[in-house]
């Protein structure tokens, strides 16, 4: 699913990295723990989180995520936003919340991240 | 840096609660071996052991190095803090154990997958502490 479509299923507003939208991805992983997104995700992923702290931006770093999906209408600081613009992260936000956002992604076929005990 | 004999050491003093900084250690050691052409898989596994490495010497320690040392080998990686020492490691290699703040725990980490996610990510992991003194932990990421 590309970044684009994305932002038109979650109404969402794109903060950083417009450049990027046509960016393909493959699943989404829903956390609000980074550590449990360092250790969950293998793949082309989307992070959607309502935690707005720069280490969100240094997980997607270490983990090869390109973009990042705020929910609950959350904004982030502008430390953030120029991290993520530095490491060509694609920041948005939706009003959404975290289970709405999960759904309506996974509705359209974006499926999660699985873990290995599945 | 230092790279004669083919061999890169990179170094970084990490400082306690300085959670403004956390991350750019590991964020500049992803950056180089991206530079040295290492596959991406192996970079990510670098770059997620040597992080959750660095924020435990943020959260956790009175501050401490982490040491890089790239060979066309292999990737090692030492944590050395100053203390206070792990009381319990098998305790603390535990999922979801951990002694972190709220503080902490507001800011994503705290779940306690640090030391497990690091063992995960490397091909040898070594871990020696003691309760008050300090903690070595030592990596090994094989390149090939």
């Amino acid at each position: 699913m590309k970044l684009s479509e994305i932002r038109d299923i979650l109404d969402a507003k794109v903060l950083v990295g417009q450049e990027f939208l046509d960016r393909e991805v493959f699943s989404a992983f829903s956390s609000d723990l980074m550590s449990d997104v360092l250790a969950f995700i293998n793949e082309k992923s989307i992070l959607l989180t309502g935690l707005t702290n720069p280490q969100v931006i240094r997980t997607a770093e270490m983990a090869d995520l390109f973009a990042i999906v705020f929910v609950r209408g959350k904004v982030p600081s502008k430390d953030l936003l120029d991290l993520a613009l530095e490491k060509n992260i694609t920041i948005m936000t939706t009003e959404y919340t975290l289970y709405t956002t999960s759904g309506k992604l996974y509705e359209k076929g974006l499926r999660g991240v699985e873990t290995e005990d599945v | 840096m230092d790279g004669s004999n083919n061999k890169i050491t990179l170094e970084y003093n990490i400082m306690q609660n300085d959670f403004k900084c956390a991350g750019e250690a590991s964020s500049n050691v992803k950056k180089i071996l991206n530079q040295l052409g290492i596959d991406s898989k192996i970079v990510r596994r670098a770059a997620i052991a040597t992080y959750e490495a660095e924020m435990n010497i943020v959260i956790h320690s009175l501050g401490g190095k982490i040491i890089v040392t790239i060979t066309s080998d292999v990737i090692e990686i030492k944590a050395h803090d100053r203390g206070p020492g792990i009381k319990d490691i098998e305790l603390a290699m535990q999922e979801g154990y951990s002694t972190a703040s709220n503080l902490v725990r507001e800011l994503g980490f705290g779940a306690g997958m640090g030391l497990p996610n690091m063992k995960k990510c490397s091909d040898i992991f070594n871990i020696i502490s003691r309760e008050n003194e300090e903690t070595l932990v030592s990596m090994k990421i094989y390149i090939k």
